[in-house]
């Protein structure tokens, strides 16, 4: 039992708008200090979510905690939670600076408090030399800087970020996933990230939660949602992986024309029932000349090879599979060059790497 | 050569439009004041007119109707807008907000007078006040509306996440990013206030404490076209111009740096 009092958390929380559920009865905690994301696909709720935190939705039913404190029915105006607007939300009339200093002018503090904080935060995020520029002659990359130092500067218990790499391209989003990293860790105010997308949630956050319908799917650290995942939804959200369909046998997985597959039976399926195996790319190896003894293995055909330059995407059409299975190999590993279309193998893994899964 | 047709055209266009004004412009100045001979340069007939009392009590009847109805419907336009394009309204209520605009003058100056009797309502510069309000707004509402569509609502979201009560976040932050739309439809209002007759006439009353510029001028030529007319028309019409000028700028300005 952890004797830390969570930040924040929610109780049981719904949320309907008419008669669609976009939160279905939803608890979780949020732990001092952690970078914490949503994650899931478009209308699964995260945002719905976000903004229950945020305080802009009203629960239908259930409570909103801060500090031990119900908040539930408080508005966003009167919490100690900021968000980061998707938009970024910037007010176009104003300068960088006066957009910062517009969350502390409401709290009343004084001047030169003001003028203090307001300073430390653009030092922080490099804006010192935009202070006086308005949005629009700013670009993507500095406005959401702006953005950031705008709800960082309230110091809020809890900052709410929603979709905040969106907007930018490739190539600054994977500077800013670190970067947003290193801020978190600096400020030690607690994130909550809304995204769909996985790298960027697995790169950055603590602990996820993968979202679907309204409802968690699984909770945990990031390499627990790949390496472990609970159900097929999870498996398939998160990276790319190879799922093998059949029946639960004793010692593993029965496949239709492959023989049993070992695997593990966690939790403890009758047998008969529908299961499937799920397996990552990395973790399977190509054979050529003769099944491998220890490992499960499946014979297939080479349908098609991806070259990524650090690595080889081997897809290998194997029968009674409604997709191909995709291996990666290293490019580092000399026999990558060998492979061609058409030819037939076998691919192997190790049992403790793949998972039964049930649901 | 298809270019060169359309640009005569729209050169005669320009000519057909405004050379009557054009000619009304430069008799305002003929001393003489006949319109058959010209006879110098003179701004004779500018004086007559500030020296009519007549003519500057009309004038500042104007000026309080253009300018109270201004304020009024400015405030309860933008409002309106504002109302408007947060609730998806129907295509019916929307026809209902532009209806004032297109009615004819005459329809809604019956119609006004009508209603005013009926309510048994003393008329005078205060229901013409009124009355202006009724078509204003609805020129006010919609100049607003196209500043709207560019509106990004979340800054209203925001401001409001940073702290801010209703109040403050409309007064520091809807306002001023508005503002532009509000201000062009609001000088557009104050246009159409000073140059309205119809209306004006039918809701006035008896007597003449009430009677505004427009109307004071349609007396006047019952007795021919005078030359204080024309320079009257003159200055109408000049402020009339710069305000539609400006108001346009506003309005392309506004859209231009979203």
């Amino acid at each position: 039992m952890s004797t830390v009092q969570p930040v924040m958390s929610l109780e049981g929380v719904s949320k309907s708008f008419g008669s669609v559920t976009a939160v279905d009865d939803l608890s979780l905690t949020l732990e001092e200090g952690e970078f914490f994301a949503l994650l899931g696909p478009s209308g699964c709720g995260k945002t719905t979510l976000l903004r229950v935190l945020a305080g802009f939705e009203m629960p239908d039913r259930g409570s909103v905690r801060l500090d031990g404190a119900d908040i539930t029915s408080l508005r966003a105006n009167r919490r100690p939670v900021n968000l980061m607007f998707q938009s970024y939300a910037l007010f176009p009339h104003m300068t960088v600076r006066s957009n910062v200093r517009y969350g502390l002018e409401m709290e009343k503090l004084p001047a030169p408090e003001i003028d203090r904080r307001v300073g430390e935060v653009l030092e922080r995020t490099q804006l010192e030399e935009m202070a006086n520029r308005k949005p629009d002659q700013l670009s993507g990359g500095q406005r959401q800087r702006v953005a950031l130092a705008r709800a960082l500067v309230k110091r809020p218990r809890v900052l709410l970020l929603d979709e905040p790499l969106a907007a930018l391209d490739k190539k600054l989003r994977e500077e800013m996933q670190l970067e947003l990293k290193r801020l978190q860790h600096d400020v030690g105010i607690t994130f909550v990230v809304v995204t769909h997308d996985q790298g960027e949630a697995l790169v950055m956050a603590d602990r996820v939660a993968l979202m679907k319908d309204g409802c968690i799917e699984q909770l945990g650290a990031p390499r627990d949602l790949y390496e472990h995942p609970q159900t097929r939804f999870v498996a398939d959200f998160i990276g790319t992986t190879n799922l093998f369909e059949g029946r639960v046998a004793v010692g593993g997985v029965q496949l239709d024309g492959h023989g049993l597959l070992k695997a593990d039976n966690e939790a403890e399926t009758p047998v008969g029932e529908p299961a499937v195996i799920v397996v990552r790319p990395e973790r399977i190896t190509l054979h050529v000349k003769a099944r491998p003894k220890t490992a499960n293995a499946v014979k297939g055909t080479i349908a098609d090879i991806a070259y990524h330059g650090q690595d080889l995407n081997v897809h290998v059409a194997v029968s009674g599979a409604g997709r191909h299975v995709q291996v990666r190999i290293s490019t580092a590993q000399e026999t990558s060059a060998t492979y061609r279309i058409g030819q037939s193998v076998w691919c192997a893994w190790n049992p403790e790497h793949g998972r039964m899964l049930t649901r | 050569m298809g270019r060169g047709l359309l640009n005569v055209h729209l050169r005669l266009v320009y000519v057909f439009l405004y050379a009557p004004i054009a000619v009304l412009m430069v008799l305002s100045l003929n001393r003489g004041g006949m319109p058959t001979a010209w006879t110098g340069v003179s701004f004779h007939w500018y004086v007559r007119l500030v020296e009519s009392p007549e003519i500057v009590s009309a004038a500042l009847n104007t000026l309080i109707v253009a300018t109270v109805s201004t304020v009024i419907a400015t405030a309860l336009g933008t409002l309106l807008a504002l109302g408007v394009e947060r609730r998806r309204t129907s295509s019916a209520m929307d026809a209902l907000l532009f209806a004032p605009m297109i009615i004819p003058d005459i329809v809604l100056a019956i119609a006004l007078l009508s209603f005013f009797t009926l309510l048994d309502f003393t008329l005078g510069l205060h229901s013409i006040i009124l009355s202006h309000v009724v078509f204003n707004i609805a020129f006010v509402c919609a100049v607003v509306r196209t500043r709207l569509k560019h509106f990004d609502y979340s800054i209203i979201e925001a401001s409001t996440d940073l702290g801010a009560g209703d109040f403050t976040t409309f007064r520091r932050i809807t306002l001023p990013v508005i503002f532009p739309g509000v201000l062009a439809g609001a000088l557009l209002a104050f246009t159409l206030s000073v140059d309205e007759f119809i209306i004006a006439f039918f809701t006035a009353g008896a007597g003449s404490s009430s009677t505004t510029l427009p109307m004071r001028i349609y007396s006047m030529i019952r007795f021919g076209v005078t030359p204080e007319i024309n320079a009257m028309a003159t200055i109408v019409m000049a402020v009339s111009f710069t305000l539609v000028f400006f108001s346009q700028r506003l309005n392309k300005g506004s859209i231009a740096g979203e």
